[in-house]
């Protein structure tokens, strides 16, 4: 530890801290814009715009998301039911896939690959894609639609095949076939317990993509009640329809036609709430999976 | 499309002499003898390939539809065939020219932008001392990746909208005028590209961070020994280091560049005409001509264009990149 280098690096962790502290708040600060303005009334956000810190405190914007919270819930529902079905099955499918992938012995595996890979090379483009599934398989609102495109991507597939390779040496694999193990017993009893890791990662961006969905709902429910969570806070926004529903289904016509802005406000909260919750679990897996995928490079 | 199949070809070749012993003894080794002998791993791949098939590659069929008139009722081939009479349509309304140069400038930017504020964000992390500060620091940082484009949405309304936004709060606060944001179009160049920033430096800064924690602590000891001081290790040690990391990325990164962020687009602008010069990306185009314009024809003809010019870009690139440096090519 030299005199002159203590110097230098003092000035760049000085500089560290400054630049590190000023982005993390520039990351947290919009957050802090939406709790604030779904606690504050409504009237105070006509007159008083929004606040970092409510002007006028209320629960008003609360109240009116769970006064009839059915539709609320029946949307958590289907994002519920999406996510864990489809991260499940994606997960099965994928690990499966990598495992197949990763078998050295397995002689067509490098074909096979870049079949799946291709796809993300090349595509006929949304509107085939969209008038398959609508005019052809008939998925039009239907759940099976809002699970079965999201179910595997190319890179998750090659994101397991890669974590399976590195962490399990072909040996493993011959030495339980010399057991008697069958592929599948080896996938089962062995890939599987030793792939947390690569589970865990790809169970996330599965579940991530699910949870965020809106896309499928988008282009394919019509009927409301099947709304994912992020397309119905989207209609909650952008529409007029929101509170003539609400409003609709009970005879009680609510003040205005259109959300109030803390109401909108307080879905938002309410639709971010369980992964607020659960994101400091999460993320430290997600930074461990992350960074056994990434060091590979 | 070439390349890839010979390499992999080579592959295979190697592979077989690999398992030489084994395949010695049958001399059959043909695609069936294979799917015999290996019938469970086909078994266990074959839900993914059938899934591929459907999802992908028989919607390649439908890019049939790009040269007809499109009609709901009639099937595939019974449709009118127009020829490219749709592609020359967007042509000359001048929009494929427009989407093109949005949709590659815009990642591009993206591209730029993103790796080069991530690795320097992740030199700076990885300066800090103190264990918990770093760790929540990370975690602050990584938050935004979590959220949806919706709530996104939420948030840049919450700052922009003209009644009651934040920012506009706070210049009458401060004694200025009502900005009308969303009638700037080119305010949205630097929001969109700010906002993709926002939501994704977390995430490619903890990639770059474990690229420069897998350094050996051994070439920082004997710089150190040599007399570099911090800013030297950082720019002999640490940049070129972090090269092969940022290349993979890079390479990632453009295979999409022609698809790029649809659903940080469609969140931000959504429907709003007046911003289209500046923020409409193919991908855009084609959900509002399909969902809000019904306009199937064009649709499918920017869909295809879409699909082979980014095919056509990632094979160039591909190409370019493997004469350079072989290590580094996708394929």
């Amino acid at each position: 530890m030299a005199i002159k280098e203590d110097v230098y690096t003092r000035i760049f962790q000085i500089l560290s801290y400054a630049v590190i502290i000023i982005a993390s708040i520039a990351c947290l600060l919009p957050f802090l814009l939406i709790i604030s303005a779904s606690l504050t009334s409504n009237e105070s956000i006509i007159r008083d715009g929004y606040h970092f810190i409510p002007q006028e405190f209320s629960l008003e914007g609360y109240r009116t998301v769970f006064t009839f919270p059915e539709e609320v819930l029946r949307a958590y529902g289907v994002t519920i039911f999406t996510t864990v079905v489809g991260t499940t099955l994606g997960l099965f499918l994928m690990t499966m896939a990598g495992y197949v992938l990763a078998r050295k012995d397995f002689k067509y595996r490098n074909a096979f690959s870049f079949y799946i890979y291709f796809t993300t090379l090349f595509g006929g483009g949304l509107v085939p894609w969209y008038i398959m599934l609508t005019k052809y398989l008939g998925l039009l609102d239907t759940y099976t639609v809002l699970i079965f495109p999201g179910l595997m991507t190319p890179f998750l597939i090659i994101l397991m095949k890669n974590f399976i390779r590195s962490s399990m040496p072909e040996e493993l694999f011959e030495s339980a076939k010399i057991d008697g193990a069958g592929d599948f017993k080896i996938y089962y009893r062995i890939v599987l317990p030793l792939s947390t890791p690569g589970i865990a990662t790809v169970g996330l961006f599965l579940a991530l993509a699910y949870w965020n969905d809106w896309f499928s709902s988008s282009l394919f429910i019509n009927d409301p009640h099947k709304y994912q969570l992020q397309y119905y806070l989207y209609n909650v926004i952008n529409s007029m329809q929101f509170i003539a529903q609400m409003g609709a289904g009970t005879g009680v016509s609510l003040s205005n036609d259109m959300p109030t802005e803390s109401t909108k406000m307080a879905m938002a909260i309410v639709v971010t709430g369980p992964i607020l919750l659960l994101y400091p679990f999460i993320q430290r897996y997600f930074v461990k999976g992350l960074t056994i995928g990434a060091v590979k490079g | 499309m070439n390349q890839p199949v010979t390499k992999s070809s080579a592959m295979l070749t190697t592979d077989s002499r690999l398992n030489g012993r084994r395949l010695a003894s049958g001399r059959k080794n043909g695609f069936f003898h294979e799917l015999i002998r290996n019938r469970i791993l086909f078994l266990m791949l074959l839900p993914t390939l059938i899934f591929f098939f459907i999802n992908s590659y028989i919607p390649m069929v439908g890019i049939y539809y790009a040269f007809t008139q499109f009609d709901f009722n009639t099937s595939l081939f019974d449709a009118k065939f127009v020829g490219l009479q749709n592609f020359q349509f967007l042509w000359q309304s001048g929009t494929l020219t427009k989407l093109t140069l949005n949709t590659v400038g815009y990642n591009a930017a993206f591209i730029l932008f993103g790796n080069v504020l991530a690795i320097a964000l992740a030199i700076l992390l990885n300066e800090l001392r103190g264990r918990y500060f770093k760790k929540i620091a990370q975690s602050v940082m990584f938050l935004p990746y979590f959220v949806s484009f919706v709530i996104l949405s939420v948030i840049v309304y919450n700052i922009f909208n003209y009644d009651n936004g934040f920012l506009n709060t706070l210049l009458l606060q401060i004694g200025g005028e009502r900005v009308d944001v969303y009638n700037q179009p080119w305010v949205w160049i630097f929001l969109i590209i700010l906002f993709y920033l926002w939501k994704n430096l977390g995430y490619s800064m903890v990639i770059y961070l474990a690229a420069i924690t897998g350094i050996s602590d051994e070439y920082y000891e004997a710089a150190k020994m040599d007399g570099a001081n911090i800013f030297q290790r950082i720019w002999y040690i640490t940049v070129p280091m972090l090269k092969s990391t940022f290349v993979v990325l890079l390479l990632f990164a453009l295979g999409s560049i022609m698809k790029g962020q649809f659903d940080l687009f469609y969140q931000l602008i959504g429907n709003n005409g007046v911003l289209y010069n500046t923020t409409d990306i193919l991908d855009t185009y084609v959900y509002r001509s399909l969902k809000v314009t019904f306009d199937v024809g064009m649709a499918s003809a920017a869909g295809v264009y879409q699909s082979l010019f980014g095919f056509i870009l990632i094979m160039t690139v591909n190409y370019i990149i493997r004469k350079l440096n072989d290590e580094y090519a996708l394929f």
